[in-house]
């Protein structure tokens, strides 16, 4: 959990709306995370949770014309809600960088590696050519691209999936940003190169003591590599904490299915999934009260809360586990028995 | 690349072949009597309608017939036979018009500037303005530019060119004298005057086709500017002019280049309807009435050469292809 006074990046309730002609879209609903220089945030939830939405909030990537973002993004204390796109583009590549899920489709087919690296590095320094292009060979080696002086002028379909996203990684570092978001980068490549890209990932945050938010699907990843973490469900936040609490006293009927649908965080990986049943919501039509409760196994009898009041985002009480926050009606000490009992025996390690 | 190109003739080659086959077939097949349409209808005697069916060679067996057609072609022919008139036809020889007794070559020779001057300066000012409008209206889709850009290519694209060519003959040139005639005038004789010549071609075509090339570089643009490599260039923190320029545009184009060759190379065979609206004697013109006269080969003659350039566009919009998206390897798979 991030404690420091100042952490690099808040995000203080943030909304996302999109008007589309079916109505309007409540992606993004209420959100609210910090991450400092040198840690990093993993983001879960399923498609549909709003999880590339907030990233892309949060480099301004949205249309302006059909999006409505409130809240605030203070990137290094600067807000970057509602500042003007020629203000906004300095700090993108150079400040804050993004790694996409398909490095296929967002490397530019027509250019070649090296020609995109040294743009990226002349958008924000007034270098010559030449300068520029002995920094994108040097960030190609140091992101693992063999022969990287013959491999700058390929075109990105000569590279295997793997290169490419290194080659994406190296052109989303060579400005030294502060703040890196990898949108699942390895969800496009083959199961073999998915670790070694979350390896070098990693290796790199320490060298460039950066801050680093990592979206997955997939919980195993976020218990490896990232210090804190964000479950996001129907555009909100569903439990919020250090990658160490989320795992050990998970709180949030929502993770707990996350939990049991994840084959390599389960003692016996022979043992059924049990995905959450049901789809999530549709964010144009948002379930009244907690979002999850249409798929919800504990949501309470009807005239509960649960389908007519939002459960707020609240700090445990009942244990000292300061920062770890969750958003769900079930009272404390039931959700601690019921995950002890039901949830942590059905196998999911730790 | 070298191999790219003799298979890609061979092809063509090949291709011209079968046309010409199916040209002389349906010929034959049809009620055609050249000979009669030729000594005019009425007082055709027999023995003038008789003559002429032996110096034409008309009576000789269909095969026969287009066996001295391709040798004409290879290595020349007498036109003719015995007869005193007979025509000497170097190669290649695309016989002669039944009509008039005029090479085929020649007549090809004195229509084809005229059909090349029409499309090719129609082409530049439609391609151009064209995809210019439509890049514009895509980057500021939804604004009041993008909704008159617009609609006001729909109302061109359904337009027919000879009901524009009509109305801009009627305004500007009949009833105010703002442009001039349209008439060929070769360039070499005076470029000015072939400018005014096909200065109201060019705008008629222009009006027309420049509506079809803005709806779909509109379209092209709308979707490139969706694509992850625009947004990748947007979150790289470039300026607006690199992102629709560098990136959005150079993808955009692509598929434009292809519709805008195999168009030209469509057209260079003749535009008859916009050659007869403006009563200009190109290729196309030529080639209906030569069909109106059964003047087999005239339209032979026409049809081969508009298959060539239509092949020959096939191929360079190949090579132009492979430049400019260098996933396309030549030859591999014929292009694209
Ligand atoms: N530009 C947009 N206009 C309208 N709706 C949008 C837009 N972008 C995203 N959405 C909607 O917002 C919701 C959240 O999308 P988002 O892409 O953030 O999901 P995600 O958590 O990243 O999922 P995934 O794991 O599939 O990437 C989705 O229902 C999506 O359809
Ligand atoms: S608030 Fe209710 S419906 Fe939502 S997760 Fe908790 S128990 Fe389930
Ligand atoms: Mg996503």
């Amino acid at each position: 959990m991030s404690t420091a006074n100042n952490p690099y990046l808040q995000v203080s309730n943030l909304r996302v709306k999109f008007e589309t002609h079916d109505g309007t879209v409540k992606a993004v609903d209420g959100v609210t995370f910090s991450v400092e220089k040198g840690k990093t945030l993993g983001i879960v939830g399923e498609s549909g949770s709003g999880k590339s939405v907030t990233s892309l909030a949060i480099m301004g990537l949205h249309n302006p014309k059909s999006t409505l973002l409130q809240g605030e993004i203070l990137v290094d204390g600067r807000n970057v809600v509602g500042m003007p796109d020629d203000k906004l583009r300095l700090l993108r590549g150079r400040d804050m960088a993004m790694i996409f899920q398909d490095p296929l489709t967002a490397l530019h087919p027509f250019y070649t590696i090296g020609r995109q690296l040294v743009e990226a590095y002349r958008v924000h320094h007034k270098v010559t050519k030449a300068v520029a292009k002995k920094r994108a060979i040097e960030m190609l080696d140091r992101v693992g691209i063999p022969q990287p002086q013959r491999r700058f002028g390929q075109y990105p379909h000569e590279f295997s999936g793997g290169m490419r996203q290194r080659a994406m990684i190296a052109m989303s570092l060579i400005n030294d940003p502060n703040l890196l978001i990898a949108d699942e980068p390895t969800t496009a490549l083959d199961v073999t190169v998915q670790a070694q890209i979350l390896d070098l990932l990693n290796d790199l945050q320490r060298e460039f003591h950066s801050a680093v938010i990592l979206i997955t699907h997939d919980l195993g990843v976020v218990s490896q590599v990232a210090d804190d973490v964000l479950v996001m469900y129907g555009g909100r936040v569903a439990e919020y904490g250090t990658a160490q609490q989320v795992m050990k006293l998970p709180q949030h009927p929502y993770t707990w299915g996350l939990l049991a649908s994840m084959p390599s965080l389960r003692g016996d990986p022979e043992a059924d999934l049990l995905p959450i049943k049901g789809n999530p919501p549709s964010l144009l039509n948002v379930p009244p009260g907690c979002v999850f409760h249409p798929r919800c196994r504990y949501a309470m009898l009807k005239g509960g809360p649960c389908d007519r009041e939002v459960p707020e985002l609240l700090q445990l009480r009942t244990v000292d586990e300061p920062g770890h926050t969750v958003a769900c009606h079930l009272p404390e000490r039931q959700r601690i028995e019921t995950y002890q009992e039901e949830i942590s025996s059905v196998g999911v390690a730790q | 690349m070298f191999r790219f190109l003799i298979k890609r003739v061979l092809l063509g080659v090949s291709t011209l072949f079968a046309i010409s086959v199916t040209v002389f077939a349906l010929f034959f097949m049809g009620p055609a009597d050249p000979a009669a349409s030729m000594c005019g209808t009425k007082q055709c005697t027999p023995v003038q309608h008789e003559r002429i069916t032996t110096f034409l060679e008309l009576d000789r067996p269909p095969h026969e017939q287009y066996a001295s057609y391709m040798r004409g072609i290879f290595v020349g022919r007498t036109i003719g036979g015995d007869s005193p008139d007979a025509i000497e036809c170097p190669a290649p020889c695309l016989g002669i018009n039944f009509r008039t007794y005029e090479q085929v070559s020649t007549v090809i020779g004195r229509t084809m500037p005229i059909t090349f001057s029409i499309v090719l300066g129609g082409a530049v000012l439609y391609v151009l303005i064209g995809t210019g409008l439509g890049m514009l209206s895509a980057i500021k889709r939804g604004s009041i530019f993008d909704r008159i850009a617009s609609g006001t290519a729909l109302t061109f694209a359904s337009t027919q060119i000879f009901f524009i060519g009509s109305v801009l003959l009627l305004v500007f040139v009949y009833q105010t004298d703002l442009l001039p005639l349209p008439k060929y005038v070769p360039f070499t004789e005076s470029p000015l005057g072939w400018l005014g010549g096909m200065i109201v071609p060019w705008i008629a075509l222009g009006l027309i086709n420049s509506a079809q090339y803005a709806r779909l570089s509109r379209a092209q643009m709308i979707e490139t500017l969706s694509e992850d490599f625009v947004r990748t260039a947007r979150a790289k923190g470039l300026a607006i002019a690199p992102i629709y320029f560098r990136h959005a545009l150079r993808a955009a184009v692509t598929p434009i280049v292809t519709i805008a060759g195999l168009d030209i190379g469509g057209q260079l065979g003749g535009v008859a309807i916009t050659e007869t609206t403006f009563s200009l004697n190109g290729m196309g013109r030529t080639a209906v009435r030569a069909i109106d006269e059964a003047n087999l080969p005239v339209v032979m003659g026409i049809v081969l050469f508009s298959a060539m350039f239509l092949v020959l566009s096939t191929i360079i919009v190949d090579i132009l292809y492979s430049v400019i998206d260098p996933r396309v390897k030549l030859g591999t798979s014929g292009g694209h």
